[in-house]
């Protein structure tokens, strides 16, 4: 799960980490108001989106007075960012954070995540911040220093003492910056992250260490134990199929080809995308419902499904291992009954009792296209599909 | 022989008396597995499907002399769950459990680190289907009879995935020493390489087919490990072709966030290795009769 920049914000400020001073606004005047309350002459307006590079598309404005800040929040405020990270749909902007100006003398780049390969927790830093850490390890890989902890102990002083002495920074301002990544790490290790960026740290000319931007992502699996986490979803910045989905159970991912799926277990979907694709056609979207493919997840899906415009063939595709193929078929049937899908159907099932299962489809009154193996399957969805466009 | 476990390892069901514990320890009797008995704290001393429930695995361990543990625990207890199976000295210990938060898992993998490694236990999983090994035991929740015994071992991360492969490989009449599924999630209790070793070392085994997926290191480290190390051929298919960057799909850990994560990079880098691509899920079966016939 993924939070707002001014969310972390205020989870980085709690572990004791400086940030710029700053507040969140609805509305023009609002944002207005805020300024004047923080003070000073200059001020940064940021969209509040769930994505990166929001500088470059236009999500972040340098306003010199108050009324400017109040024309930058009405330009921002119910558009849709679009920046290389949202696909072209963009994300619906309904906050703007309000913060002042730092006067900056360096930008570094610190970040924490999971490292699969060592099973650490991996402390990133480099002395190009600003600059995506994609950029930096193609253009700048000589600058990234990586620091394993040991996820039992947690991060020691001496580490983060060494990963600020190697961004060069001056005596003075070691223990502080080292305050800043051990407090990262706290916020990581005790909030169940699954990343944490501060990017970029910046020293200010005034010898400040301040967070100027940050993102943070959660472990799903966690959140259950994590409430102030939980809290903090923003359900405005997920694709509402994606969101109906996880609401219901059901893993799934918009994509951008026509050809829908329904899968059991996440492998056989990918497997099947593939398959499809390998056969001429785009898949429209990954959905796993589970291994257990119950009738009332089989409805679900198909809603789902059918919901997307883009969708001209739905693949169905469940292979029975403890549940039966009979079962999952007489669940198809009940689905078909509740809901219209006025497209082709192809439907593949495997594993056991599948002749029962065949028999069930066929002795109904559901208007769909047998197959029998995984390849069939594919080809037969993207035979129909061609057939509708000849049309 | 076959890895893991045979006919005569002793299991113990770890979440006995619930429902899912419960029909799947039916399942695994009713497949021959030798389960010993179960442990739900709380119910000790009680009798649940013929069999003694135990307080902790450790008064199991005692009286049954169990080797083995499979797991129906829900996320929020299993990490423990598997410590009290380290601790008991368990030997293998299969993780159902879909869900466990990665934190919990880091924190099980550094707390196993106190014992030697004769004494260590092994985990499987978590969110993983478990092992069979055809025609003597499964400890584990898939579909047994769609697997004939023979000499191919199976090792991957999706359940339905590996059931799709090994139902191609029984229509081809190919059979399997041991099926190992090591789970979707980012960090497990085993990887692809744990297990491609210890298939190099059984006599029963004659050829390995990995099942991999996009996101981590664990496939190309898998192939690396089989160039340097091994002398038995191994064939993979890897899912997620179609996959876009940086979403997760389904299996907390099927995401591609670094340079060779992605499947198209994996198969890229396995061939490097010497590993044999299956380029389509469709034709697993196919490459590996080809690969056994010696026709590649």
């Amino acid at each position: 799960m993924d939070i707002h920049e001014y969310q972390a914000k205020k989870i980085l400020s709690d572990f004791g980490i400086g940030i710029p001073r700053g507040g969140i606004a609805y509305s023009p005047e609002n944002a207005e108001y805020k300024a004047k309350e923080i003070g000073g002459s200059c001020w940064v307006v940021k969209a509040q989106v769930h994505s990166g590079a929001r500088g470059k598309a236009g999500g972040i404005i340098i306003c010199n007075d108050a009324l400017e800040v109040a024309r930058a929040a009405d330009k921002l405020l119910g558009k849709k960012l679009v920046t290389n990270q949202t696909g072209p749909s963009g994300k619906i902007i309904n906050r703007v954070y309000i913060e002042e100006a730092s006067d900056i003398e360096r930008e570094l780049y610190l970040g924490l995540v999971f490292d699969r390969g060592s099973e650490c927790i991996m402390v990133v830093a480099s002395t190009e911040g600003g600059m995506s850490v994609e950029e930096i390890s193609n253009k700048k890989p000589e600058t990234i220093i990586r620091s394993k902890i040991e996820a039992a102990v947690g991060i020691q002083e001496f580490q983060a003492r060494e990963i600020a002495f190697n961004l060069g920074i001056e005596t003075g301002l070691i223990s502080r910056t080292a305050e800043v990544i051990e407090g990262c790490y706290r916020a990581f290790s005790e909030l169940d992250a699954t990343m944490v960026e501060v990017n970029p740290l910046v020293i200010t000319k005034d010898k400040h260490v301040l967070a100027l931007d940050c993102k943070m992502s959660f472990d799903n699996n966690a959140l259950f134990r994590r409430n102030d986490v939980s809290e903090l979803r923003d359900k405005s910045q997920e694709n509402p199929s994606e969101v109906y989905a996880s609401d219901r159970g059901l893993n799934y991912v918009g994509l951008d080809g026509n050809i829908g799926n329904i899968i059991n277990g996440a492998g056989l979907a990918m497997a099947s995308m593939d398959m499809i694709k390998s056969a001429g056609g785009e898949p429209a979207n990954f959905l796993d419902i589970g291994g257990g493919a119950t009738p009332e997840k089989i409805v679900k899906a198909f809603k789902l499904v059918s919901s997307d415009e883009k969708v001209k063939v739905i693949l169905v595709n469940i292979f029975a291992g403890i549940n039966r193929c009979d079962w999952v078929a007489e669940g198809i049937v009940q689905a078909l009954q509740t809901i219209k899908i006025d497209m082709p159907l192809v439907i593949r099932l495997a594993g056991t009792n599948v002749e029962k299962g065949n028999k069930i489809l066929k002795e109904s009154n559901i208007n769909y296209i047998e197959a029998h193996s995984l390849k069939e399957a594919a080809s037969k969805a993207v035979e129909a599909l061609k057939k509708i466009e000849v049309k | 022989m076959s890895i893991l476990i045979d006919e005569n390892t002793k299991i113990i069901v770890q979440g006995f008396t619930g429902k899912i514990g419960s029909f799947h320890a039916q399942e695994m009797i009713d497949y021959g597995s030798n389960v010993v008995g179960g442990v739900t704290p709380g119910k000790g001393g009680s009798t649940h499907l013929g069999l003694p429930v135990f307080n902790t695995v450790k008064d199991a361990v005692k009286e049954t002399d169990a080797e083995a543990s499979i797991l129906f625990v829900p996320p929020s207890y299993a990490a423990d769950s598997a410590m009290e199976a380290a601790d008991a000295g368990i030997k293998v210990c299969v993780a159902i459990t879909d869900g466990i938060p990665s934190h919990d898992m880091i924190k099980v993998k550094r707390y196993m680190r106190r014992y030697a490694k004769s004494e260590k236990m092994t985990m499987i999983g978590p969110n993983c289907a478990g092992i069979i090994s055809p025609g003597k035991s499964m400890l584990g929740i898939m579909p047994g009879h769609i697997y004939k015994k023979g000499s191919v071992g199976i090792v991957g991360r999706s359940g339905t995935l590996g059931y799709e492969a090994a139902s191609q490989m029984k229509e081809l009449d190919i059979g399997v020493s041991t099926s190992v599924g090591i789970g979707g999630d980012p960090i497990n209790g085993s990887s692809f390489r744990d297990v491609l070793a210890r298939f190099e070392e059984d006599p029963d085994t004659d050829i390995i087919l990995m099942i991999g997926e996009i996101g981590g290191p664990q496939e190309v480290d898998a192939g690396k490990f089989a160039k340097e190390n091994m002398k038995k051929p191994v064939v993979a298919y890897i899912a997620g072709l179609t996959a876009p960057k940086g979403r997760v799909m389904g299996h907390a850990g099927a995401i591609v966030s670094a340079y060779g994560e992605s499947a198209v990079e994996k198969v890229e880098l396995l061939k490097e290795s010497g590993v044999t691509i299956s380029k389509n899920p469709s034709v697993i079966g196919d490459t590996i009769k080809s690969v056994l016939e010696g026709q590649l």
